[in-house]
Order: structure tokens, then C-alpha cells, then sequence
């Protein structure tokens, strides 16, 4: 379904990204880490059409969009969510929501009962008549996934969903995420909650100071030694294979 | 029309004025150089001081030369206040807000000059306004010349303060870094209103040197709000060096503008250049891309 | 929804049947011009409230259009109901033309401002040169209707009330604009650029095309506004024109009404018309008639509302204000914590 070629992109003299590549099949859930600064934003940044590769191709159900504008892209059913979450601070949640169900459908009022559906899918109903500024930290990336989840997305760029979340409210995400999945949405995911990546995602891919440098399933990548290398320093697997060994 | 000498007159004249055009612009770029707000009412701060400057004379007789560090010292403490009292408090450091809360400021200050001083001209007479020198191809007066080499003396003054004081090593690390300057015991809010206070000064001086030359009447504000702006603009924000060429280049085009194309065409120029900048360069051409 | 339609029709009532009460011509037009600022409030309200872009030069539409109404009148014979149209359209186009150059270019808050600052300055020199089109600073004049037969045709009225009238349909309709905003896509679409761009392009909003469609119907309430002052006054010149009273005003009411609400520039306008006249009532019991004080209440009524109302007097009827330099106090509180 999105087939990313070889993108790169750089910032003067800093390359934050450099020739990356990755394929999210229709139905998985593909997750994308990487320490901090590995470029991962940068590359959502890309595919989403807020910033414009230096080199390479994305191409989304066959379709090529590289350069897009944002808003074209979400129409084509590419939608991705912020890290740093942007909520519609004077609108209320059902109104926040209802913007995302606009982009199919013009009548307000079927927007705005579809927001109300969508709400009650991700559990943000009690909620419903707050305004979005009033939301706690965890309410705001719930919205951020209503939101997107609105537009009747065929793939679904979440960028760190669980930043900032404790571990009961991961523990209550995570099943929504799965749902989503099943309802028909793919999904491609930044995340740093190592236990959401394992259990959610179909495949892996590890970005490192902007090249990946590895893909595969959560077990392939748990052992792959340049991954180790990447989180936990130069010297770290030879230390950990010692380590092993002596114990 | 197209006579060297007359261009060539006009262009002296421009660059004269200019240089106090330069002086006004500096107390708006150091204004948002360090608290990134676009101050609205610079131009009817500039108006209460030449006010300030005119009783002065009319009253007490005082030449305008002579009252410029008195108008000078006393903007900046009603500068200082300003920012401190008023538009501090009441924009909560918003910057939309703040944008809004001194366009009020200014509207008020323009209009109790209305109300108070009625919408009649006022101008400083001094005895040697029609003295100065014959250059061949002008005639230069001497308010013109004193305004010219006091604006560079005062813009010189300025910058080796902010370069070479402690204060101005604080000014300019809440400038650069507001957190950070914060998180080492600078008091911030004082380090904003003395940055408020030293532009609004940089007014009281430019004030008495237009004295001789320039009516002052409550609608005088809102002409220089504009021209000041297009020099901060042209030259970039927060730069000191861009107010100054700004301010001479303003000044040329002014006086040129008004050669070729007549008084109010001419103004025109000024208003297609402030365009013309924000449309294709809006960092001016010494300005700092856009910080954080 | 339910609660708009009283409140609509409470007003649409109470002032159609205010001119039987309000006998006195000069209460009357007191009233009109209220209206009259109402309804450049509303056009001002539709870019900057609810389009988060804040215009300090939006009299180039209200002079464009009243311009237009003028000229059209005056040099060529039209009829004012002919004129009308074109009014309207060139504050269409001019909004169109000034947006798109700064929309292009990317300009935003204060720059933004400024830009429409210059533009109205760049026009009002422009009028006062382009004599031969304009006549100048001396100003345009429409001769005065005598035929009293003749009044709906011509569009000037005898009577204080033709222009209370006219004032209060033309008011009626930008107060149901703005009801039709916020209810309908391109108001949520709108809002939400203005709340952030970003966000609202990645749900699939085009917020060039928002922000165009936003800025061409501000021009053209705008420019409307124009049309009525010149069928009342019979007169424009550059400085009423593009001058910066008219933009200042516009922007006023509604701010300190409430930006981006229905009522707010209904509200704004006559809290500060009222003001601005009680003031020169009693000034003018104590020391005559001097000119300024009304704009300074207006200008200390904008600090005010800036600091202590930032949702403005509609924001003060639901329970919303703020303590200077500290916390919003509201009536309900929200509730506290657990989202999930």
C-alpha cells in the first residue's frame, strides 16, 4: 500500500534522513524506531507532504505523491498525526472530530454524528462537549487519533501516540489501536513504548542517525545486533554477548 | 527634471533625514530584537515627545538641543512604565495579543493628544532654522545637520552600550534565549520594560532633533508608524546595522519619490517597498531568519 | 442552534419596532450608525475572528467598495441598486487581490497585519492622486434626492428611519452569515485553519483555498458596508476611504464584543458607540465639544478587554474572564483529570 523509496533529506549540511526505504502492506501494522533525533519525524514529515524529500519516491495504492501537498494526501486516505499534538484548542471535541469526518462528508450535521461515532470508537464519548484546550495529555493524543481516524483513512501515520501516556493508559490504547486495524485502517507507527512496538506491530523497521538499518519482526529486531548497537552504544552487543557468556 | 544638481540635492536631503528615520527605526528593531513584539504605538510615542519637546520650548524656552537628554531620560521612564504596567500585564506574553494591546496603546495615546492638544500643528521656531550652508548644488540648515551627525553619534552610543555594559550583555541573552536568561537569575521583566524604555528614549532624542523641522500635530504618529516599519522591515528585524541603512535608504526614497513623481505620489514608494519586503524577503536584508 | 433563533428573532423584533419608541431623529441615527458599525464589525469578524487573520488595514474594502458606489453614481449615471454589484465585487476582488499575495507568500500574524496596513495606506495615496478618477482629496459628492416619489429607487432616504431600515436588513444578513459559518463545513474548515494550519491540512483542508474564500466574502460584507455609508452621506473621500479611523473601528468591535462569535460585533458596537456617545454628552456639558474622546475609551476599552476578556463581552455573559496576568476563572469547571 505505501511504498517508500530511498528518501532523503537534509538541512543544510545535517542529512536527517538518507536514503530510506520501507513497505507497509495493506492490513498490518508496521512500526518505525529509532533512538532520539534518528530521523523518524522527518520521514512522517515526508510522506505526509509537509516537507519535500531532496531525493527519493513515495508511493501510496500505487499513486505517486512525493511533493503533494498535505492536504492532498489525506484526501488520497494518508493521514498521519503530530508528536507534538495540535488540537483545535477553541472548538470542542465533537467539534475537533468533525472536522477530520469533513473531508467525505459535506452535511454538517452527518459530520457531526459521525465524530460522535468515532468517539465513541477510541472511548472519547464523556468527553464529547469539553473544549479540546481542557483535555489532559492523554486526552489530547486520544483526539489527535479521533481526529485522523475521521477522515476514513486507509493508512494511518501515528507519530509517538503514546508519548507521554502511563503504563494504564498504554495498557487501554493498545487494544484500540488493534481495533482500528481490524476495522480496515493500516497502520504505520513511530513509537518509544518497546512493549505497545512488540505486541502491536506485524513488522519493524530501525532508524538510525537517519538510515535504517533494520527491518523484520519484533524478534528478528530484539536480537539484531546493530539495533542493540544503535540503542545502546558502540560496544554494547559485544558487551552483552560477554556478558551472556560469563554468566 | 533630470538635472544632476537637483538629484543630487534631493539625495543629501534624503540622507539627512534618513538618519533620524534610522534613529527612530533603532528604538523599534531593539524593541523587537528582545521582546519580539511589534510595537504599534512607536509612532505615537515619537508624537507625545515631540509634544514634549514643543512645550518645552514654548514654555520655558528651552531650545530642543538643549531638552533632548530631558525628553530622552524622561521617555524612557514613560517607556519603561509602558511596558512594565501596561502592555507587559495585559498581553500575558502572547504575541497576537501583545500586537493588539499596543495598537490600543497607541490609539489612546493619540487620542488624548487630540482631545488635550486639539489637531492644530505645532512648530518649534528657533532663531537659526534658516542658518546653514550653501553646498552648491543645496542649501543645508543646521537643524539638518545636527540631526544627521547626533542620530549616527546617539546610534554609535547605542550600540557600544548593548555591546560593551553588563546590562547590555543581559539585554541581549533575553534576546537570544528568554528561558535561559531566566533560568540565570536575569530578571526578565525589568530586562524587558529598561529594552522598552532604552527604544522609547531613542524617540525622546529623535524628537527634539525634528523638532526644527518637523510640525508635530496627533496625526504625526500614525505617518511615522509606517515608515518606521518599512525601515525595521527593509533592514531587517533586530538589527541595528539594518535600521541605520534602512533609514538613510527610506530617507532617499522619500526625498527621490517626491522629486519624480510629487509629494503624495511619491510616499507611495515607501508603502510598495514595505509590500514588496514582506512579500519576498521578509527578513529584510540584514535580519535574522525567524527564531523560536 | 435552537438558542440562536430567539436570540435572532428577540433582536430582528425589538429593533424593527425600536423606531416607534425612539422618536427622536437624532437617537435614531445614533442607532443607525450602530447598526452601520455592526456590519463592518461582522465583515471584519469573518477573516479575523473566525479566520484568525488579523487585518489592521481593512478599510481598503470598505473604501474600494464605497469608492466604486461613488464613482459609478457620479461620473457614469448609474443607478445606486445598479452600482451595487459592482460594489460588492471589487471588494471581492480586492480581498481576493491582497490574499493571494499574502496568502501565497505565507504571511501570518503581525506580518499580516502589517501587509494590510500597507496596502490601505498604498491606496489611500493612490486615491488622493488619481484625481482624475477620484477627484482627489477634495472627495466625491452624489447629489441629494428632492423627489421624495423617488426615494427606494435611488436608494436615499428622507427620513431617518429608510436608513435605520436599510441598516438593520443589511445587519440581519451578516448576522445570519455568520450563523451560517458556524454551522456549516466551511466555518468548521475555516476555524480550524485559523486554530492551526498544520492540523487542518493534514484532515484534508486546503487552507490557501479557506483562507481566499474567507478574505473574498470579509471584502464583500466590507464593501457593502461601504455602499450603505455613501447612500447616506452622499460622499467619499481617501481618508474616510482608506484611512485608519475606519480600520480601526472595524477591528475594535469585535474584539472587545467577542471574535469569532454571531453576536459579538453586534454587542462590541454598541457597547462602544454607546460609550463613545455618553462620553461626549457629558464632555460636552463640561467643556464643549472636543474631538478624541471617544477613541480614547475605545482604545482604553481595547487594552481592557485585551487583558481582562480575551473572548470579549460575549465571553463575559458565559462566565469567562481572566485575572490580570494570572489564571482564566470560568463558571463551570472542566473536569478535573481522567480523559479515558
Amino acid at each position: 500500500m505505501l511504498d517508500v523509496r530511498n528518501l532523503t533529506r537534509r538541512f543544510g549540511g545535517l542529512t536527517a534522513v538518507s536514503d530510506a526505504s520501507l513497505r507497509v502492506e495493506a492490513g498490518e501494522i508496521v512500526a518505525l524506531i529509532g533512538p532520539n533525533g534518528a530521523g523518524k519525524t522527518t520521514l512522517f514529515a515526508m510522506i505526509g507532504g509537509f516537507l519535500a524529500p531532496n531525493e527519493g519516491t513515495v508511493s501510496f495504492c500505487d499513486q505517486e505523491i512525493t511533493g503533494l501537498k498535505p492536504h492532498k494526501i489525506c484526501q488520497a486516505g494518508l493521514v498521519r498525526t503530530f508528536q507534538i499534538v495540535k488540537p483545535f484548542a477553541k472548538m470542542t471535541v465533537r467539534e475537533n472530530i468533525a472536522v477530520g469526518a469533513h473531508t467525505r462528508i459535506k452535511a454538517r450535521r452527518a459530520a457531526l454524528e459521525r465524530a460522535e461515532a468515532v468517539a465513541r470508537q477510541v472511548g472519547m464519548e464523556p468527553m464529547l462537549d469539553q473544549q479540546a484546550s481542557t483535555l489532559t495529555v492523554a486526552g489530547r493524543k486520544r483526539l489527535e487519533l479521533a481526529r485522523a481516524l475521521a477522515t476514513e483513512p486507509r493508512l494511518l501515520l501515528l507519530d509517538e501516540v503514546m508519548a507521554g501516556l502511563n503504563a494504564s493508559e498504554i495498557a487501554e490504547i493498545v487494544p484500540v489501536i488493534r481495533k482500528i486495524r481490524d476495522s480496515g485502517v493500516t497502520i504505520l507507527l513511530i513509537e518509544h513504548v518497546m512493549q505497545a512496538v512488540m505486541s502491536l506491530s506485524d513488522r519493524i523497521y530501525v532508524l538510525n542517525n537517519g538510515g535504517m538499518i533494520a527491518e523484520g519482526t519484533a524478534g528478528e529486531i530484539a536480537s539484531n545486533p546493530n539495533v542493540i548497537e544503535a540503542y545502546l552504544g558502540h560496544g554494547a552487543q559485544e558487551r552483552l554477548a560477554q556478558a551472556g557468556t560469563d554468566a | 527634471m533630470t538635472d544632476p544638481s537637483i538629484i543630487l540635492a534631493s539625495l543629501i536631503n534624503g540622507i539627512l533625514t534618513g538618519a533620524v528615520y534610522s534613529l527612530v527605526a533603532l528604538g523599534l528593531t531593539l524593541i523587537y530584537g528582545v521582546l519580539h513584539i511589534i510595537n504599534f504605538a512607536h509612532g505615537s510615542l515619537l508624537m507625545l515627545c515631540m509634544y514634549a519637546v514643543y512645550f518645552l520650548f514654548s514654555i520655558f524656552g528651552l531650545d530642543p538641543y538643549l531638552s533632548l537628554p530631558l525628553v530622552a531620560v524622561g521617555a524612557f521612564g514613560f517607556g519603561y512604565a509602558l511596558q512594565r504596567f501596561v502592555i507587559g500585564t495585559a498581553s500575558h506574553g502572547r504575541d497576537e495579543i501583545t500586537l493588539l494591546v499596543t495598537l490600543g496603546v497607541s490609539i489612546v495615546l493619540e487620542n488624548v493628544a487630540l482631545f488635550v492638544f486639539t489637531a492644530n500643528e505645532r512648530l518649534v521656531q528657533v532663531p537659526y532654522d534658516l542658518d546653514g550652508f550653501d553646498l552648491g548644488v543645496t542649501f543645508v540648515v543646521v537643524p539638518q545637520i545636527v540631526a544627521f551627525a547626533a542620530s549616527l553619534v546617539i546610534t554609535l552610543l547605542l550600540w557600544l552600550f548593548i555591546a560593551k555594559t553588563d546590562i547590555g550583555k543581559a539585554i541581549r541573552a533575553v534576546a537570544k534565549e528568554r528561558q535561559g536568561a531566566r533560568l540565570v537569575g536575569i530578571n526578565v521583566d525589568h530586562v524587558f520594560a529598561v529594552s522598552f524604555g532604552i527604544g522609547t528614549a531613542c524617540l525622546g532624542a529623535a524628537a527634539a532633533l525634528l523638532a526644527p523641522t518637523f510640525p508635530v500635530a496627533p496625526q504625526v504618529g500614525y505617518s511615522f508608524v509606517l515608515i518606521a516599519f518599512t525601515v525595521v522591515v527593509l533592514g531587517g528585524m533586530g538589527s541595528f546595522f539594518g535600521a541605520l541603512v534602512g533609514g538613510l535608504l527610506i530617507g532617499i526614497t522619500e526625498s527621490l519619490g517626491g522629486l519624480f513623481f510629487g509629494e503624495s505620489l511619491g510616499k507611495l514608494g515607501i508603502s510598495l517597498i514595505f509590500i514588496l519586503i514582506l512579500l519576498f524577503r521578509p527578513t529584510g536584508l540584514f535580519g535574522q531568519k525567524a527564531n523560536g | 442552534m435552537k438558542r440562536f433563533w430567539i436570540a435572532f428573532f428577540l433582536f430582528i423584533a425589538a429593533a424593527a419596532l425600536l423606531p416607534a419608541v425612539v422618536t427622536s431623529s437624532f437617537w435614531l441615527d445614533f442607532l443607525t450608525l450602530t447598526l452601520f458599525l455592526a456590519l463592518l464589525g461582522q465583515g471584519w469578524n469573518i477573516l479575523g475572528g473566525y479566520g484568525g487573520q488579523f487585518s489592521f488595514g481593512h478599510a481598503i474594502f470598505f473604501g474600494t467598495g464605497a469608492y466604486i458606489q461613488v464613482i459609478l453614481q457620479s461620473k457614469f449615471g448609474i443607478s445606486a441598486w445598479t452600482a451595487i454589484p459592482f460594489s460588492v465585487l471589487g471588494g471581492i476582488i480586492i480581498g481576493l487581490f491582497t490574499g493571494f499575495l499574502s496568502f501565497r507568500y505565507g504571511l501570518r500574524g503581525s506580518y499580516f497585519a502589517l501587509i494590510t496596513l500597507a496596502f490601505a495606506e498604498a491606496f489611500r495615496i493612490l486615491a488622493t492622486s488619481a484625481k482624475v478618477v477620484t477627484n482627489g482629496g477634495q472627495g466625491i459628492y452624489i447629489s441629494l434626492n428632492r423627489e421624495p416619489a423617488a426615494t427606494l429607487s435611488r436608494l436615499q432616504f428622507n427620513s431617518v428611519e429608510g436608513y435605520y431600515y436599510t441598516a438593520l436588513i443589511l445587519t440581519a444578513v451578516s448576522i445570519l452569515l455568520a450563523f451560517w459559518i458556524e454551522n456549516s463545513r466551511f466555518g468548521a474548515q475555516l476555524m480550524a485553519v485559523r486554530d492551526d494550519e498544520d492540523a487542518a491540512e493534514a484532515l484534508g483542508i486546503n487552507a490557501f483555498r479557506t483562507k481566499m474564500t474567507a478574505i473574498g466574502l470579509s471584502g464583500a460584507v466590507t464593501a457593502l458596508g461601504g455602499v450603505f455609508y455613501v447612500q447616506k452621506f452622499l460622499l467619499m473621500d481617501p481618508s474616510i476611504a482608506y484611512g485608519p479611523t475606519k480600520s480601526i473601528e472595524m477591528l475594535i468591535v469585535p474584539i472587545i464584543g467577542g471574535l469569532g462569535t454571531i453576536f459579538g460585533p453586534l454587542v462590541g458596537s454598541i457597547f462602544l458607540h454607546g460609550l463613545g456617545e455618553a462620553s461626549k454628552i457629558v464632555t460636552s456639558g463640561l467643556i464643549g465639544d472636543r474631538p478624541g474622546l471617544d477613541l480614547i475609551l475605545y482604545g482604553v476599552a481595547l487594552v481592557l478587554i485585551l487583558a481582562l476578556l480575551p473572548n470579549g463581552l460575549i465571553g463575559l455573559m458565559k462566565g469567562e474572564w481572566r485575572r490580570p496576568g494570572g489564571k482564566k476563572a470560568k463558571q463551570q469547571t472542566p473536569e478535573a483529570g481522567r480523559d479515558a
